[in-house]
């Protein structure tokens, strides 16, 4: 999907007469940035969830929502860097709202891994965490709902920019967004997957210690949460 | 190299969707070596349990047995 959606960017999509083929990054910035923020908010709902049915694979799919979507937002930022860079000669703008408001959200998440990692305690870490991502989850549509609504048109909009030119610009920003999407669902089964297989190994490993203390592994700290 | 090569725009297009590359590849990296120690654990509590459920006297494990067999081969 998407390297269909990446051959249309290049092959279909028209050169944008006012930035020039530099606005091609959009088709890779904006589903980005909306697919990293979708999987905060996503992170969010799971922690309530874990917090409403005390299972712990509620937590577990919260913790590798979250830490695909920071990867995504690395991303975001780097992608949205160059962009500035070529668009307005700069690599960062601190008097663009939408631009700070991104940051300071990945900021915020960052410090996810270390809290977890700050307690040891898998109980209080799961129950912390899920805190943490509904309160930031929270957050997410809340600031960038209200720069929405405040800002002046500065930063270019997705909306404005899929709707206001030819169709085959939303096709492909459309089909960019699904593969993206479907790329993020498709890495966070293969991470749980893992997650999964590792504890199950773990736990066939303490069954056999229980016989044999030379088989038991220490259990090392973590901010994965422990199944 | 190749995104010196490239003109104005194009180098800033390029360098942004290799970027996005570059991540995905670094994360199914990552995933890579922890799926390599998986499988490395695997076959070590398959040995373990493959030593319990053999009679006392052959305690050797299922890798050194077959080193030894291929030097015998051999």
């Amino acid at each position: 999907m998407l390297t269909t959606a990446f051959a249309l960017v290049f092959f279909y999509a028209p050169v944008d007469a006012d930035q020039g083929i530099i606005q091609k990054i959009f088709y890779v910035h904006v589903p980005l940035a909306i697919v990293a923020l979708c999987g905060f908010v996503a992170g969010g709902i799971f922690g309530l969830m874990h917090l409403r049915t005390r299972d712990r694979r509620w937590d577990m799919r919260s913790y590798v929502t979250i830490h695909l979507s920071i990867v995504l937002a690395v991303g975001v930022l780097i992608t949205g860097s160059i962009w500035a860079r070529a668009s307005w000669g700069q690599w960062f703008v601190w008097d663009e709202p939408m631009l700070v408001v991104f940051l300071i959200v990945f900021l915020l998440y960052a410090t996810y891994q270390p809290l977890r990692f700050s307690i040891e305690d898998p109980e209080k870490q799961s129950r912390y965490a899920s805190v943490f991502a509904i309160t930031a989850g929270a957050f997410v549509p809340l600031c960038f709902g209200a720069v929405r609504m405040a800002e002046g048109l500065t930063h270019p909009q997705a909306a404005t920019m899929t709707t206001s030119g030819p169709a085959s610009v939303s096709q492909t920003f459309l089909i960019s967004l699904i593969g993206m999407a479907l790329l993020f669902v498709t890495l966070c089964k293969y991470e749980m997957a893992s997650k999964n297989a590792t504890f199950k190994l773990r736990a066939l490993r303490r069954r056999l210690a229980g016989e044999d203390d030379d088989f038991a592994a220490p259990v090392a700290r973590s901010a994965a949460p422990q199944l | 190299m190749f995104l010196l090569a490239l003109s104005g725009g194009d180098r800033y297009v390029a360098g942004a969707y290799l970027v996005f590359v570059f991540l995905v590849l670094a994360y199914l990296a990552i995933m890579a070596v922890k799926l390599a120690r998986i499988e490395r654990e695997v076959v070590e509590l398959a040995e373990i349990a493959e030593q319990r459920d053999r009679p006392t006297e052959d305690k050797q494990p299922a890798s050194e047995r077959a080193k030894a067999k291929k030097e015998t081969v051999a």
